[in-house]
């Protein structure tokens, strides 16, 4: 995949990080949510996001796409500053996809509308290409068969793998995934991470916030431990799973093990 | 026989088989016609009584000859009919324009941030003022203000200022109507349209509006069917339409039944506009609950 073009800063080069975020601060109010992140993902590279509920997973996400502002630090994706004032935020977000808990499709539309919306508007793609690039995607994700339904006949686990292809329909270098399988019945999780798996065997790189342990475990290159607000631990699955350093990072997983997740 | 759950039905009748289920939807052959007929004869003794009481009273004889006079009703009811065609165009040519002007008003007080707040602003001052002055003094003080002010060009016929003076004061309530409809539109939706790099403005045009728009069918329907009442307050400025025209009538007879023939016409055009309404709110209430499964 390749990053949208037409974009000015410096040509990201094979040993350009994908994302490079250092020192990031967030609060809301009086609350403190990330306090001094430091995080580097490279092209091609999958990183999870594991933590309690709380520990900032979903509120990186949103600062990385510029959908919540960032009070210090530096947010660099593909070699260029996005956290530096004046810049486009809509040049940016083209290049960076999301895909939320809760789908958010737009109820009003067609799964086809709902894919081709932003490449039309955005990428001022003609009808037929943006429809013919869409379907392509839905095919992929065996999801072809539904482009002239709408959001609310379908399952969940069918609307995310929609919302997921909405974002791919952006070609964007750079997927945030903010616990997409949160909101699933439990029958419906295992298809959306399919859906994952079958990215990341494409070269996606993609930063996951996850409660899913098993699928962390299996499909991330290294996985983040977030603690009030900070990366506590980061490491290669094998070591974060079987052998985590801190001992917070130890107790959540014992937690998480009791609970049956992993 | 079981009350859980089921509301008691106009009729009086008790609930019979399961609350919602296809029993009652269909309805039992015997139940369903035991509560026709308490609902035939409830509405029979009803009316009965209140006719019984307008004919008996003391002046019954001279309301019905002023009132209810046929011979009146039936001179009157086409010049009537006719004067009502200057309602329909004040309507619809008011309607169209408020449709246009609120949704500008409601966008305005929708933009968030500092660089937008005089328009907001002015949008906030707009709806204050024309839902705080009564219908009939805006259509005067525009009726009559602004053609008095004798600057060359502008027109002297009433009906244009009719036209502004209702469009202003339904813009009005309108855009809050609209504003409404913007607010309900969660904000996660405006954050997945901005996270595939559309424009503010994109996605409000894309995907806030045409929802919040849907949302907000039936009360903008309502806010029509008293629009299309209030067209007979340009009758004030001297605008002659239905009201005006009965009231010619009704001077040159002595008799005040162009008045019921007025009545009835604004009957017979509200009530499809009525039902259209109601239909919509119950489609609207089914999809909520089709979507909420």
């Amino acid at each position: 995949m390749t990053a949208a073009g037409g974009s000015p800063g410096p040509a990201p080069t094979a040993s350009t990080p994908a994302l490079f975020v250092e020192g990031v601060h967030k609060s809301f109010g009086q609350l403190e949510v990330l306090s001094g992140i430091d995080l580097t993902v490279a092209q091609h590279e999958v990183v999870c996001l594991i933590g309690a509920s709380g520990s900032g997973k979903s509120t990186l996400l949103r600062c990385v796409n510029l959908l919540e502002p960032i009070d210090a630090g530096r947010i660099v994706v593909a070699g260029e500053d996005i956290s530096a004032p004046g810049v486009d935020v809509n040049r940016i977000r083209r290049r960076i996809g999301i895909v939320f808990q809760s789908f958010n499709l737009f109820p009003h539309m067609s799964v086809i509308d709902n894919v081709t919306l932003a490449p039309r508007k955005v990428l001022h793609l003609a009808p037929a290409e943006a429809t013919s690039r869409a379907l392509a995607l839905l095919e992929r994700f065996g999801l072809a068969d539904k482009q002239r339904e709408f959001p609310d006949r379908l399952s969940g686990g069918q609307q995310q793998r929609v919302a997921i292809v909405r974002a791919l329909a952006m070609e964007p270098g750079l997927l945030l995934l903010d616990e997409v399988t949160s909101a699933l019945d439990p029958e419906l999780v295992a298809e959306v991470l399919a859906v994952i798996r079958e990215l990341a065997r494409g070269g996606m790189t993609m930063l996951i916030a996850t409660h899913e342990m098993g699928f962390a475990r299996d499909i991330a290159n290294r996985v983040c431990f977030l603690d009030a607000g900070r990366i506590l631990e980061d490491g290669p699955p094998e070591q974060m799973f079987r052998a985590p350093r801190a001992e917070r990072t130890q107790r959540f997983l014992q937690r998480v093990m009791e609970a049956g997740r992993l | 026989m079981s009350l859980l759950g089921g509301p008691l039905d106009t009729g009086g009748m008790l609930a019979v088989g399961p609350p919602g289920g296809p029993l009652r939807a269909r309805g039992r052959p015997r139940t369903a016609l035991r509560s026709t007929l308490v609902a035939l004869v409830s509405t029979v003794v009803v009316f009965g009584i209140l006719v019984w009481i307008t004919v008996n009273a003391p002046g019954w004889a001279e309301v019905q000859v002023s009132f209810f006079n046929a011979t009146v009703f039936t001179n009157a009811f086409p010049d009537i009919v006719a004067a009502f065609w200057l309602n329909i165009q004040l309507f619809a040519i008011a309607e169209v324009l408020i449709l246009v002007l609120a949704l500008v008003l409601a966008v305005f007080r929708s933009l968030p941030g500092p660089v937008f707040f005089p328009l907001r602003f002015l949008a906030t001052i707009y709806a204050d003022i024309f839902r705080a002055v009564p219908g009939v003094l805006v259509i005067y003080i525009l009726g009559f203000g602004i053609p008095g002010l004798g600057l060359p060009g502008i027109p002297t016929d009433p009906f244009p200022y009719a036209v502004i003076a209702l469009t202003l004061i339904y813009s009005a309530y309108v855009s809050e109507v609209y504003r409404a409809g913007i607010q309900s539109v969660p904000p996660s939706q405006e954050a997945a349209a901005r996270s595939l790099g559309l424009t503010r403005l994109q996605a409000l045009r894309y995907v806030i509006l045409p929802q919040a728009v849907r949302r907000v069918i039936p009360p903008l329907l309502n806010d029509f069917i008293g629009l299309q009442k209030d067209t007979v307050l340009v009758s004030y400025i001297g605008v002659v339409e239905i009201f005006r025209q009965s009231q010619i009538t009704q001077q040159a007879k002595f008799n005040y039944t162009p008045y019921m023939a007025t009545a009835l016409v604004f009957i017979a055009v509200t009530i499809p506009l009525a039902r259209l309404t109601d239909i919509l709110v119950s489609r609207d209430r089914r999809r909520a609950a089709a979507s909420a499964r």
